[in-house]
């Protein structure tokens, strides 16, 4: 039974590529709708957006206030920690500021308002990502970039066209490392309503722990973060060939060109549980 | 406006021995688990031509909501052939998004905090209206629901009649083939009820929009659809028009009497038996078939009569009595009658 409404019906590659670009609008639309909705009270975006900065602020200063006591931590200097710091913080804040809202998704299931989102033309995923998109949140986004700055200016590396590379290769891969935990915790949502816990131990707390060296935790911890939940290719074992240091639980070194492998796998593995949530939600409707 | 399909001469709604079976965990003793299968929906079958407006009734946890979020694809049926406008719903979601419009009476499909002219910009985008055929619906809507002094009005301050026709508005703005109603006067004040019957009545009329509705006010039905099927236990248990429901449920006609004194229920009036005395007034019920002539005359004969009417059943009491009588025989579309099972 062929439409002949032309544009979205056609299969194949051409039509699944229109599909992304047309989800990929859809989420700028949503986006933009909030971000201008926001603005519109100007002082309290501007409160809010250096609240946050500030709020995600104070864990470096505990690491300076660390550093006004002693020289190393771990045997890392102030300049490296701060290079890990600002890594993982932009990358869970570009996570944060794209896909952290779909954790909502539990409140969503709960109320009975995800069933509006499956009445629409536009992918669940993007509409529930880019509901309430705050702007607020590139509080620690930029909060990390200066920090990340900040760290370049002073590290004692040679800067080689692929160490300088490795950066913005590295906030991007740990951005999507961080969206596909988000992700998976929200898809967990679709049978325990209330998971989001899990999942903002393993972002947040994540993040704290990316903030300092592999060195100072325990060898279990690091072989969690490293096999079970691979957050170390957010920034350690990147920034540990960076740093030319010497790598944890005697890894090779090319594991640190791993990022991008692990973040495909992960986000392959976060669009299949979220698919499967969907699924089962539409065949239950709880 | 709105795609000529090949399909035009197929129903548009096509329903055939579809079943939503819910399985429901129950705690038996303290760790035990049993799991027992509810059927929200079991062997529903019926079609809807293109253009019609049908109202689909039934008692609370018949099985209407969830038939319309199988017709609407938010879920999947566990069997049976469902197909809107040719489109496996389950199947096609989002494909099917852009030719369905859906209103549910108890929440809001517009965005909560947004301008209610902003949420219809999104909808533009979101669907891809083309803005010639936007404006043009647009203006219209908001004339027929005068929505022109809540355009910039954040929806979640809206009253609850407002919103209902900010919703449906919403709903139209890029043409569907179909419109899903799901309660749509449910809370409505009277005058918001009569602007929104009048409105779907006129754009059923004016677009030939294919019309579904579920409602607890029959006065919805009876002044919006001429057809209307009733669901019970998931099954589909009368398809047909009002007066045939009036039939299939052997309804019965009250007529109103009242007496110059307050006596004793009225006896001995052939066909009639008193159900209610009030003073002065009492009630009697006869065969909705049966003329009321010589009853009244009946009643005059043997007793001092001031005044009387004939009450019409309502139609609450008609489908109670279609329940209650479990037998009542089932219409088909085309007038036949089938025993029911």
């Amino acid at each position: 039974m062929a439409s002949t409404r032309p544009g979205w019906d056609d299969d194949g590659a051409d039509g699944r590529l229109r599909a992304v670009g047309h989800a990929l609008f859809a989420f700028g639309l949503i986006a933009w709708m909030w971000v201008r909705s926001t603005l519109a009270y100007r002082t309290s975006f501007v409160l809010m957006t250096f609240g946050n900065f500030a709020a995600s602020g104070l864990d470096f200063v505990a690491i300076l206030l660390m550093f006004s006591r002693v020289d190393a931590l771990g045997g890392f200097t102030l300049p490296e920690v701060a290079f890990l710091y600002g890594t993982c913080s932009l990358a869970l804040g570009l996570a944060d500021l794209l896909v952290g809202n779909v954790e909502r998704l539990g409140a969503r299931i709960r109320d009975g308002t995800l069933d509006t989102l499956l009445l629409r033309p536009v992918p669940v995923y993007v509409q529930i990502a880019a509901d309430r998109f705050a702007l607020r949140r590139l509080g620690r986004t930029t909060q990390g970039l200066l920090v990340l700055l900040w760290s370049v200016g002073r590290l004692d590396v040679e800067w080689t066209a692929g160490r300088v590379l490795m950066v913005p290769l590295m906030a991007v891969c740990g951005a999507v490392i961080f969206g596909a935990v988000y992700t998976v915790g929200a898809a967990f949502q679709f049978w325990a309503q209330d998971a989001a816990e899990l999942q903002n131990s393993l972002t947040y707390g994540g993040n704290a722990l990316l903030q300092y060296p592999p060195t100072v935790f325990a060898r279990d911890l690091v072989r969690g973060v490293t096999f079970i939940v691979p957050l170390a290719f957010v920034n350690w074992l990147p920034a540990l060939w960076l740093l030319g240091r010497p790598y944890p639980l005697g890894l090779p070194v090319w594991t640190a060109f791993l990022g991008p492998a692990v973040a495909a796998l992960m986000a392959a593995g976060a669009a299949l549980a979220w698919r499967h949530g969907v699924r089962a939600y539409r065949s239950t409707g709880s | 406006m709105g795609g000529t399909d090949a399909a035009d001469t197929e129903p548009l709604i096509e329903v055939a021995g579809v079943e939503k079976v819910f399985t429901v965990r129950r705690k038996v003793g303290r760790l035990r688990r049993a799991r027992h299968q509810v059927r929200a929906v079991d062997g529903l079958t019926f079609q809807v031509p293109r253009g019609e407006m049908v109202g689909y009734i039934g008692p609370n946890g018949a099985g209407k909501s969830t038939t319309i979020k199988m017709l609407t694809g938010i879920l999947t049926p566990s069997g049976g052939r469902l197909r809107v406008a040719g489109i496996d719903p389950s199947r096609e979601r989002t494909r099917l998004a852009r030719r369905i419009g859906v209103v549910f009476g108890q929440r809001t499909t517009l965005w909560w905090d947004l301008p209610l002219k902003d949420s219809y910009e999104l909808v533009r985008r979101m669907y891809r209206v083309p803005a010639g055929a936007f404006r043009t619906n647009l203006d219209r809507c908001v004339e027929l629901l005068d929505l022109a002094p809540l355009l910039d009005v954040p929806v979640r301050q809206l009253s609850l009649g407002q919103r209902m026709r900010g919703d449906i508005a919403a709903a139209l703005l890029h043409d569907p083939e179909v419109l899903y109603l799901d309660e749509p006067t449910i809370g409505l004040d009277v005058i918001s009820k009569a602007k929104v019957r009048a409105f779907l009545h006129e754009v059923n009329a004016e677009r030939g929009t294919t019309v579904l509705l579920t409602t607890h006010d029959l006065t919805d039905i009876e002044q919006l659809c001429r057809r209307v099927m009733v669901i019970d236990h998931g099954r589909l248990v009368f398809d047909g028009d009002l007066a045939g429901l009036r039939a299939a449920a052997d309804g019965e006609r009250l007529l109103v009497v009242d007496l110059a004194a307050e006596l004793p229920p009225i006896e001995g009036v052939p066909g009639a038996r008193t159900i209610k005395v009030d003073g002065p007034r009492q009630w009697l019920a006869f065969p909705a078939a049966d003329s009321a002539a010589p009853l009244v005359t009946a009643v005059a004969a043997r007793y001092p009569l001031v005044d009387l009417s004939v009450r019409e059943p309502d139609v609450e009491t008609l489908i109670a009595e279609l329940y209650a009588g479990g037998g009542a025989a089932r219409v088909a579309p085309g007038g036949a009658t089938r025993p029911a099972p």
